[in-house]
């Protein structure tokens, strides 16, 4: 556990809980899940790696069997009892605030107040997400090639190869962004965030969870604060 | 016209700008839009592959960076049903001859470079759908193996085994006779590499590629077709290009 920040003049604010442990289980198994048929994927289908790993058939199997799977997670998630607070997110996830908008013009980024996710994160999820439903509807019709018509088999062929190559790159960057924040991969690993991190990363969503105002908070000392507003 | 179009286009503009400042659902868009062009790129994908295997590969092949061969364009995909790559150098090299011929014959590497050679320069399709275009190979026709062997009046098949220890494949005999049909040694020039079957394989040219056996260990002549590998898994075992598998690629 990282520790909060401890400033003159402020008490120590207690973390804030950002993913729930059913949030966390289900991001784990499904990047765990994304990962292996990345690496099956590749021995598959790129010469070199073919090359090295060889092993044709058991690639295959593992590959077909973690594809089968990949939605089974985010399901099981979302339509349980304990899955308010995934849901909650995807809605976060979903819609596009005005700030979000403004997030992309890096020189306007200061004056930005982020919700939860900011809009990379957000892109990030539906991307993935809607490339995950693609990569399983046309793995399904390249393995079981007799259900669809014979021409759909080359273009499933056409966008698994492609799709697979964004999400190459949509996880690639996600990853090391991840590993870029720790504070953040932190919040994934074991739920929590720092409220510094909150506070300037992610002001709109550390005044939802908290009630306080996310700015000045750092230089004065909160009751000054609270009897300017 | 023009006047409407700029009126529509006006107005879309609008529509988005309004959603996005009352916090669109952009996530849904992007997420239903990826499916759609996914359901679209599996109904035209065809074309699609077929049109970058002509355009885009022959750039992809003169790229001195080689990070363009990352895309999944005009390129041989290394298939092989065993555990790594089967290693065996020219020196060691057998081919056997055996089954239904008058004599079986046991060919060194050299042996098989004594037999006068044959050239083709044909496309590679897979049956998975991609195609190499204008792949060069160097080797000995099957036919000429076939006469030295001498094939008895009631061989009528052809039964092809790797050394790899799982692979198979099979043609009959009047397919093994085509002048298209060799056992190749170079390909692009190049001594055949062990991932693309080398010392010596099966290139089949007018077939997809799971009918060229790499690896080609023997040769053996046989009454009636015995299925290959992929045969006994669902392939067809007359593989014609176009013509077989459900599939109508052009000829290669």
């Amino acid at each position: 556990m990282t520790s909060t920040t401890v400033e003159p003049g402020i008490r120590r604010e207690p973390d804030l809980a950002r993913f729930d442990s059913v949030e966390r289980a289900v991001h784990w198994t499904t990047a765990t899940l994304f990962i292996v048929l990345m690496l099956t994927g590749a021995a598959l289908y790129t010469g070199p790696i073919s090359t090295l790993v060889g092993r044709r058939d058991l690639m295959r199997t593992v590959h077909v069997v973690a594809g089968l799977a990949l939605p089974v997670p985010v399901i099981v998630g979302v339509l349980g009892r304990w899955g308010r607070r995934l849901r909650n997110d995807l809605t976060r996830l979903n819609r596009w605030t005005s700030d979000d908008r403004t997030w992309w013009r890096r020189t306007r980024r200061p004056s930005v107040r982020l919700g939860k996710f900011n809009p990379g994160q957000k892109l990030n999820a539906m991307f993935l997400g809607a490339a995950g439903v693609v990569m399983l509807g046309t793995g399904v019709m390249l393995k079981w090639f007799s259900i669809v018509p014979l021409d759909w088999r080359v273009g499933a062929t056409f966008v698994h190869d492609w799709v697979a190559l964004g999400v190459w790159i949509s996880v690639s960057a996600h990853v090391l962004l991840a590993l870029r924040d720790p504070v953040a991969m932190h919040g994934m690993r074991r739920g929590t965030v720092t409220a510094r991190w909150a506070r300037t990363e992610r002001p709109q969503w550390y005044e939802e969870e908290t009630g306080q105002p996310a700015e000045r908070l750092r230089q004065s000392p909160p009751g000054h604060l609270r009897r300017g507003r | 016209m023009l006047l409407r179009t700029v009126g529509v286009v006006k107005r879309a503009v609008g529509v988005v700008k309004r959603a996005v400042e009352e916090g669109a659902p952009v996530g849904r868009r992007v997420f239903l839009g990826i499916l759609g062009l996914g359901a679209a790129g599996v109904v035209t994908g065809a074309a699609v592959q077929g049109w970058l295997e002509r355009s885009v590969a022959p750039i992809i092949g003169r790229d001195p960076t080689g990070l363009l061969a990352l895309l999944p364009i005009g390129r041989f995909r290394i298939y092989t049903v065993t555990g790594g790559l089967p290693e065996r150098s020219r020196a060691s090299y057998r081919l056997r001859v055996h089954g239904r011929v008058e004599r079986e014959l046991d060919l060194s590497f050299n042996d098989l470079l004594a037999i006068p050679p044959t050239e083709l320069v044909r496309d590679f399709q897979c049956v998975t759908g991609w195609r190499v275009p204008d792949v060069p190979w160097k080797g000995v026709r099957l036919r000429d193996i076939l006469d030295r062997a001498g094939v008895l009046d009631d061989g009528d098949a052809v039964r092809f085994v790797s050394f790899d220890g799982a692979y198979s494949e099979s043609l009959t005999l009047s397919q093994a006779r085509r002048n298209d049909v060799m056992v190749a040694y170079e390909l692009e020039g190049e001594p055949l590499s062990s991932a693309h079957g080398g010392p010596a394989r099966l290139y089949v040219a007018p077939m997809y590629g799971y009918k060229s056996l790499k690896w080609l260990q023997s040769i053996e002549v046989t009454r009636r077709v015995v299925p290959g590998y992929w045969e006994q898994r669902g392939y067809d075992v007359d593989g014609w290009v176009g013509r077989s598998n459900g599939r109508d690629d052009d000829p290669t």
